[in-house]
């Protein structure tokens, strides 16, 4: 089978593989970048382990062929922290263990920071259904709402 | 101090980064291969005809092996050698494990796999629990029971007898990591494996079976694992012996994890079951007597069916006592997946049959449940009562917790090797007068303390007017209708296999004062290696970032149990307090010669080293030991004392301690849909005195989350080919963000644990899962305020069965 080569941006760096056609991004990520924030919790788009953002846009990577990132700006966990500063997000998810296994935790954190940028200040229902479709097993879910709440207040106040 | 602080999880600013790896994550080498299974596509028959030649030609397969091309198919079993890897012809369940491809990517792997040409001979599978009965399907010769006092006596003479059935579907576990293992073959024939698994001492000894090498050929390591809750104890032997073999073959490393289908299809979920009960009560709802038949589906393998049934037994009294009780508990065997250990393992099932009883003796006599619950629970330890905890700020613990003997003081603890048989006696209080209340195990109940604590959390959450209020609230509302419930639970902590209650530990100091330590727990989010550092930490005086944690490997501490049974810190915690207190005891004796003073004038706190009047920082003092020719590595190992458990008849005392706690959760129906919400949960549950609050509290709540996804959404359904139909979270509802409670109010009830355990922490693994109950039992109530009926709400309380129950209620 031909290989397709891909030219993307990840978390800012132009980086470029080959890829089969069938591969997902959620694949690429992994196993050509070696990007393994990204998790594969059910590889059918229904449990947000996989959450990046292509273009500013939350997607679930396991539904994103590889091919389809070419010429697009993608941005994973690993590129959150910048320079080695946490984001208020992963401080506060510390802060109030709002994480147990911790597979879940990369998935969320992107998804909650996506909604955040597009709404700095959700209602707690707003953000409870905004990430209703990052499945957590471990937690709950009640630390991971506070500690996103908590984050969202801090960044409104830096801002 | 380090213990008793809410420090976050060792891995948290992994978590956060992405970076904390687990088995998927390790890079592998490029020459690996990459494992599926082919499954049987019937329930039960033989394999007629079997080709494979189009997966062997398809593209990046490299192997392809099926049971007969094996002189000998491993055994997968955890105990009764029943499970081979691949089927031997005889196919056991829609799902089982046929062939095994290895090829280039995992891909290609499960590409290939849907290129089989397989051809059956069908037989009728046996898929429910009445036609395994009928055909007297079963694991053990027959029905197993535990009888105390005269039941029929009992019932017979009672002024009310009520009975009833209550059905519970499994769970699947849905560890948002799927299982995966991989092995790299070594140059002497040797393997290394990395498994998801909370079990790697078997994991070991079944690779090695496989291989047919020596424990000592094979090592396993496992960092850690994305969520386990049971389904990581057993169900990862396939893969690790699959990848172990086909390295083994082929000389190259082998991975292998399940897509998320494969694993719905071919692992075990918690056993699902039904109960009878018959309970004689009086006028005011206190039991005189209760029989329980309960049968469960075992699956088509043995697994941990026996101890999982036992421990549902064990349970059917939950915190109730039972002055005649008969249990009689049926394993079926029938051909479906096996069902497996879950968080609970058996406890949360006989529970939900003794709370079901609570709620239908309440329906019957036109009591509140609650009253029902209190009148019908054991009495309280002298003392317990004592203990406050509070939903907001926990006051101190009580001087004096088995209240007939002096319980020592809480914190001092034993410099232990672990080899003393007791510590004290302070767990297990002389008898009460006239006796304590006996399970029906005849097991004493010696630190009850759900009394009291029921009394606070009623009180707290405002229960009986809250109680009134919805009652006024439902007469008014045609539509939408209110319930809650308070539901407690007392757990049994100890595995009931007593050997299995043993662990051992590994920790060296280094010349810089680092430690670095390894125990044979597993960490699977619970946050057992932060427990345990503190542990190590609080010992050598030190702060816990200086105990480094390191994956659990089989190479370092040999022979060890699961991380089951919630037993994790109390096992390991002790062992590795054992192993540092051997190498405290060592430094103190040399700082004492050199400085000539008595080894009990040297102490450990804040980083440093007392010797008499002298200060010396741990580091300084580490280099002076070693310099001195003094070893700085040690193990340790404890075992539970004080457990003694005969399964069979019945008898004995096969738990150190009881967890408990209790819930009161408040839901809302919509009596056109069935569809509900949780208003408002309240949760005061019991840690002992805890380890560390904010781990502690996040195992109460998930665990709270679990038990009601259980009880609610969580539905798993088999059609009559025996396929299931619900394998992908497409079709398989787990509780998500929007499901939590709107408001949820969890506090620790704050007392030390009267048994000796590690700073007198109590176990918290599993006993918040049956918090949950208090959801369903909330669902239940607001059903019955539909309608004069008893609405007979079966689990799990899907929209559908509340929508029913609506119906029954209104008759
Ligand atoms: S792996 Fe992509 S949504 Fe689950
Ligand atoms: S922390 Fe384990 S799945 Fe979320």
């Amino acid at each position: 089978m031909s290989k397709i080569h891909v030219t993307t941006k990840v978390n800012g760096d132009e980086v470029e593989y080959l890829c089969e056609p069938r591969e997902t991004l959620l694949d690429c990520l992994r196993d050509h970048l070696d990007l393994t924030g990204a998790k594969e919790g059910c590889g059918t788009g229904d449990c947000g382990a996989c959450s990046v953002t292509m273009d500013g846009r939350l997607v679930c990577s396991c539904l994103v062929l590889g091919a389809e990132a070419q010429g697009k700006e993608i941005a994973t966990i690993e590129g959150m922290a910048e320079d080695g500063a946490l984001h208020p997000l992963q401080r506060k998810f510390i802060e109030h263990a709002a994480l147990q296994c911790g597979i879940c935790t990369p998935g969320i954190l992107v998804a909650a920071k996506s909604l955040l940028e597009k709404n700095p200040d959700p209602t707690e229902t707003e953000m409870r259904y905004w990430l209703a479709g990052n499945l957590c097993r471990c937690t709950g879910y009640d630390k991971i709402i506070r500690a996103v709440m908590d984050a969202a207040a801090e960044m409104r106040e830096a801002s | 101090m380090s213990v008793r602080t809410p420090l976050p999880h060792d891995s948290a600013p992994l978590h956060v980064t992405g970076r904390a790896r687990y088995v998927d994550d390790i890079p592998t080498p490029a020459t690996c291969l990459h494992l599926a299974f082919g499954m049987a596509q019937i329930a039960h028959g033989r394999i007629t005809s079997m080709d494979l030649d189009a997966v062997r030609s398809a593209q990046g397969v490299v192997q392809v092996i099926a049971g007969s091309d094996l002189d000998e198919i491993p055994d997968c079993s955890p105990s009764a050698e029943d499970e081979p890897l691949l089927s031997d012809g005889t196919i056991h369940y829609l799902g089982q494990p046929v062939f095994l491809v290895a090829a280039t990517s995992h891909l290609a792997a499960r590409r290939a796999v849907t290129l089989a040409k397989i051809t059956y001979e069908e037989a009728t599978p046996l898929l429910t629990i009445d036609a395994a009965l009928e055909a007297n399907s079963r694991f053990e010769d027959g029905p197993r029971v535990y009888e105390k006092g005269d039941v029929d006596q009992a019932l017979s003479s009672a002024a009310h007898v009520i009975e009833g059935r209550i059905e519970m579907g499994g769970q699947e576990h849905f560890y948002l990591e799927g299982q995966a293992a991989m092995a790299m073959p070594q140059d002497n024939g040797d393997m290394i494996v990395h498994s998801s698994t909370q079990h790697p001492t078997e994991i070991q000894h079944k690779v090695a079976h496989a291989l047919h090498l020596p424990m000592n050929g094979v090592r396993v390591e496992t960092r850690r694992m994305g969520g386990g809750f049971g389904g990581k104890e057993s169900q990862g032997n396939h893969l690790a012996i699959a990848c172990a073999l086909i390295a083994h073959r082929t000389g190259l490393p082998a991975k292998m994890r399940y897509d998320r289908d494969d694993d719905f299809m071919i692992t075990g979920k918690r056993h699902d079951f039904r109960i009878d009960y018959r309970v004689g009560v009086n006028d005011e709802g206190r039991i005189a007597g209760a029989e329980f038949t309960q049968m469960t589906r075992c699956g088509w393998a043995l697994d941990l069916s026996l101890p999982v049934a036992d421990r549902a037994m064990l349970h059917a009294d939950n915190a109730y006592h039972l002055p005649a009780a008969r249990i009689t508990s049926h394993r079926l065997r029938t051909h479906t997946q096996s069902a497996t250990a879950f968080r609970g393992f058996g406890g949360p099932q006989g529970v939900v049959g003794i709370e079901r009883v609570m709620d239908h003796i309440a329906h019957a006599l036109g009591l509140d449940p609650l009253q029902v619950r209190q009148r019908n629970y054991y009495d309280d330890a002298f003392g317990a009562g004592v203990a406050q905890g509070g939903l907001s700020a926990p006051p101190g613990p009580p001087e004096d917790i088995s209240g007939t003997k002096k319980a020592g003081t809480a914190h001092k603890l034993s410099s232990g090797t672990g080899a003393s048989k007791r510590f004290g006696g302070a767990h297990s209080p002389e008898p009460m007068a006239g006796g304590a209340q006996t399970t029906p195990y005849h097991m004493e109940v010696t630190d009850f303390l759900l009394n009291g604590l029921t009394e606070k959390l009623a009180t707290d959450c405002d229960y009986a007017a809250r109680k009134a209020a919805i009652a006024e609230w439902n007469a008014g509302q045609p539509v939408l209708k209110k319930g809650i419930a308070l539901t407690p639970v007392k757990f049994g902590i100890s595995f009931t296999l007593t050997h299995l209650n043993q662990a051992g530990a590994l920790v060296h100091v280094y010349a810089d004062g680092s430690v670095h330590m390894n125990h044979g727990g597993t960490e699977m989010g619970q946050g057992l290696n932060q427990k345990v550092a503190q542990v190590a930490a609080d010992r050598f005086g030190i702060s816990p970032d200086m105990v480094k944690i390191t994956a659990t490997d089989t190479g370092k501490v040999p022979n060890t149990s699961a991380t089951a049974a919630s037993s994790g810190s109390d096992l390991n915690g002790m062992a590795v307090k054992a192993a540092c207190d051997t190498i405290r005891d060592r430094m103190a004796e040399y700082l004492a010669t050199e400085h000539q003073v008595k080894p009990h004038q040297v102490r450990f706190a804040d980083g440093m080293v007392h010797v008499g009047a002298e200060e010396i920082p741990f580091a300084e003092a580490a280099n002076r030991v070693y310099m001195g020719r003094v070893s700085l590595s040690a193990t340790g190992y404890y075992k539970t004392p004080d457990i003694e458990w005969d399964r069979i008849a019945g008898r004995g005392r096969p738990f150190f301690y009881f967890a408990q706690g209790a819930a009161c959760s408040e839901v809302v129906i919509d009596t056109l849909t069935g569809e509900n919400r949780i208003l408002r949960t309240d949760i005061l549950h019991d840690a002992g005195s805890s380890l560390n609050p904010a781990i502690d509290i996040g195992q109460i709540e998930g665990g709270f989350v679990q038990g009601a996804g259980w009880l609610t959404t969580e539905e798993l359904v088999w059609d009559e080919t025996g396929r299931l139909r619900t394998h992908a979270p497409s079709t398989y509802k787990i509780p998500a963000c929007s499901d939590r409670p709107r408001i949820f109010n969890v506090a620790l009830w704050d007392a030390p644990n009267p048994a000796e355990t590690i700073y007198r922490s109590k176990a918290v693994g599993e006993p918040p899962l049956m918090l949950g109950i208090s959801v369903w039992s909330a669902l239940a109530d607001a059903v019955s305020a539909c309608g004069p009926n008893y609405p007979d709400l079966q689990a799990p309380a899907t929209a559908e069965a509340v929508l029913a129950a609506v119906a029954r209620a209104r008759g």
